[in-house]
């Protein structure tokens, strides 16, 4: 559930990247780094460059829920949206990367026999990924819900291996012509003895916390703010809970019950 | 080792009050964060009578070289500081300043005497930046309200007693010499300077606290200055902080009369700052010392000459 991290970013070597329909797949040796959990993230920056884009930003790290770990090889997903992931983008075999992590607290295994049900969107696929891969090697099989904008982001979808995957999308190219959470929906009708593990946009995340609280069926979400450390130390990245006050996301999450939570905020 | 109100450190890199939270950081490094700790002593979070909440989020905006933040100082309140975060704190293999805010004398008096009766407790730090609920004024940016607040809870602290100031004032220096006429034995600056962003969207506030506070690289300029006409107002010790991301950032400040040097920002980009910034400066300051026969042997290898080109 929790790796401890090394205390202090680490310089590592980017070996490679490529595409993936509308994502950028970037490729990491990080030969001394301990084994993340599944639902852990990182700390990342570009080690040349950082700081140099638009409003001369990026200048902090982001936070990246690492999509694969496997002897010292990290993989991160993501897409090109604003300076900071338009510099990672950027990146190419080589390249120096300054890491922190594995940070924050990942997935809990199923209990008493539920199944493992999947639910993703657009650049949540990285922590249901990984968990997919955990759960397979603990002889656990998953079905997994995956929605995207359109055929180019789908391509995504293939990233997520060791799961059975039914796929989504808002304009019918590819797959159910709507959203993930009726594919979800159709899912917990069929079976609704499960555990969904989920991450996506906060409007999904919040669809899929509110259908699986009506189906009182236990969810395990993987949240994502914007953070400036990663670690708790900037209390940034809160997300408000049930009882009161704040949760930070990233000490005590990214991995948080949808029980605590009122809502996914927007 | 240095000397700091009476404290002896291992070398001048400190925290800046709530940039680093020993608590979690221990959650995400273990035991590590222990045998290797970051800085000589460990400036606590702001502690207020009654917990708080912080702000409703967001509470961040990423700016140009640095970032606002406005966190609204969320704690457990004294009750909870001292029950709960003070004998985890306490395990730390380094002296705890403990930094306290009031809304008014008497909620800082409380807090001053509470913290101070505490063994585990090397030094108080108050946070200043708050308003006057009287005159509305940041009490650290009225020099009479300052010296009435430390005229106040000196008396109550058989411990240093620093007062953090704000850079929000037309004259910081005077702030200084007002805190150290009544008896501070350390001020430390500069705290956050006052700043908001706009939603992109809509044009509104985007913190939602409204106004938040820069720092970061993009105001250590204005830090090295405040700090330095500080240093020249007052005698007691300086912790020079703002911006700070290197050896030589953390030089420049003790140049201008820092007695130690506090990295904040930097420790969200690393958490190992400290440690890399504490020993940055010391290869510096070997650099820097009067090469004599028995020191030049051992200082070359660790300096970078070029250093000064560089600048």
């Amino acid at each position: 559930m929790r790796t401890l991290a090394p205390l202090g970013r680490r310089l590592l070597t980017v070996t490679g990247a490529d595409d993936v329909g509308a994502y950028r797949v970037l490729h990491v040796a990080d030969p001394d780094g301990p084994s993340p959990a599944a639902g852990q993230f990182y700390m990342l920056a570009a080690a040349r460059g950082w700081g140099a884009g638009e409003d001369e930003r990026p200048y902090l790290p982001r936070a990246f829920s690492f999509l694969r770990a496997v002897d010292g090889a990290l993989s991160f997903m993501l897409e090109d949206v604003g300076p900071g992931t338009r510099r990672l983008a950027q990146l190419r075999g080589g390249d120096g990367l300054w890491l922190t992590g594995p940070l924050g607290v990942g997935f809990r295994a199923p209990h008493d026999g539920r199944r493992p049900l999947l639910a993703g969107g657009g650049v949540g696929i990285p922590p249901l990924a990984g968990w997919a891969d955990a759960l397979a090697a603990a002889g656990l099989h998953a079905s997994a819900v995956l929605g995207f904008r359109d055929a180019h982001h789908a391509a995504g979808a293939r990233l997520l291996e060791h799961a059975d995957v039914s796929v989504a999308t808002d304009d019918g190219a590819v797959g159910h012509h709507g959203l993930v959470t009726e594919l979800l929906a159709a899912e917990l009708a069929r079976d609704p003895y499960a555990v969904v593990y989920a991450c996506g946009p906060p409007r999904m995340l919040e669809a899929v916390r509110a259908l699986c609280a009506e189906h009182d069926v236990p969810a395990q979400l993987a949240l994502e703010a914007a953070m400036a450390c990663g670690f708790g130390a900037c209390y940034g990245c809160v997300v408000p809970i049930r009882d009161g006050g704040y949760l930070r996301i990233c000490v005590d999450g990214p991995v948080l019950d949808a029980a605590r939570l009122e809502a996914v905020p927007a | 080792m240095i000397e700091f109100c009476g404290l002896q450190l291992a070398h001048p890199i400190v925290n800046g009050s709530g940039t680093f939270d020993a608590i979690a950081a221990r959650r995400a490094f273990g035991e590590a964060l222990l045998e290797d700790f970051p800085f000589s002593a460990f400036v606590s979070k702001t502690i207020t009578v009654e917990a708080r909440a912080g702000n409703p989020p967001p509470r961040l905006w990423e700016a140009p070289a640095g970032m606002i933040n406005s966190i609204g100082l969320p704690n457990r309140g004294l009750a909870g500081y001292l029950e709960h975060d003070l004998p985890q704190l306490a395990q730390l293999p380094v002296p705890l300043v403990t930094n306290v805010m009031g809304a008014t004398e008497d909620e800082v008096a409380r807090l001053v005497e509470a913290v101070d009766a505490r063994s585990e407790v090397a030094a108080i730090e108050l946070n200043v930046s708050c308003p006057n609920l009287k005159t509305g004024l940041d009490i650290g940016a009225d020099a009479g309200s300052l010296a009435s607040l430390v005229r106040t809870v000196r008396p109550l602290a058989r411990k240093p007693l620093i007062v953090k100031l704000t850079p929000n004032t037309a004259d910081v220096a005077a702030i200084a010499a007002a805190a150290e006429s009544e008896g501070a034995d350390a001020v430390s600056l500069v705290n956050t300077l006052r700043a908001t962003a706009l939603d992109p969207a809509d044009g509104g506030p985007w913190l939602g606290g409204g106004t938040g506070g820069l720092s970061g690289p993009a105001i250590r300029a204005v830090a090295l200055a405040q700090v330095a006409a500080v240093a020249r107002a007052v005698a007691i010790p300086v912790v020079g902080m703002g911006g700070v991301a290197c050896g030589r950032h953390a030089n420049d400040l003790i140049s201008v009369g820092a007695r130690l040097v506090a990295v904040g920002t930097e420790n969200f980009r690393d958490p190992g700052a400290g440690k890399r910034i504490a020993s940055e400066l010391k290869s510096l300051q070997i650099a820097q010392r009067p090469a004599t026969t028995s020191n030049r042997s051992e200082a070359r290898p660790e300096v970078d000459v070029n250093w000064r080109d560089s600048r």
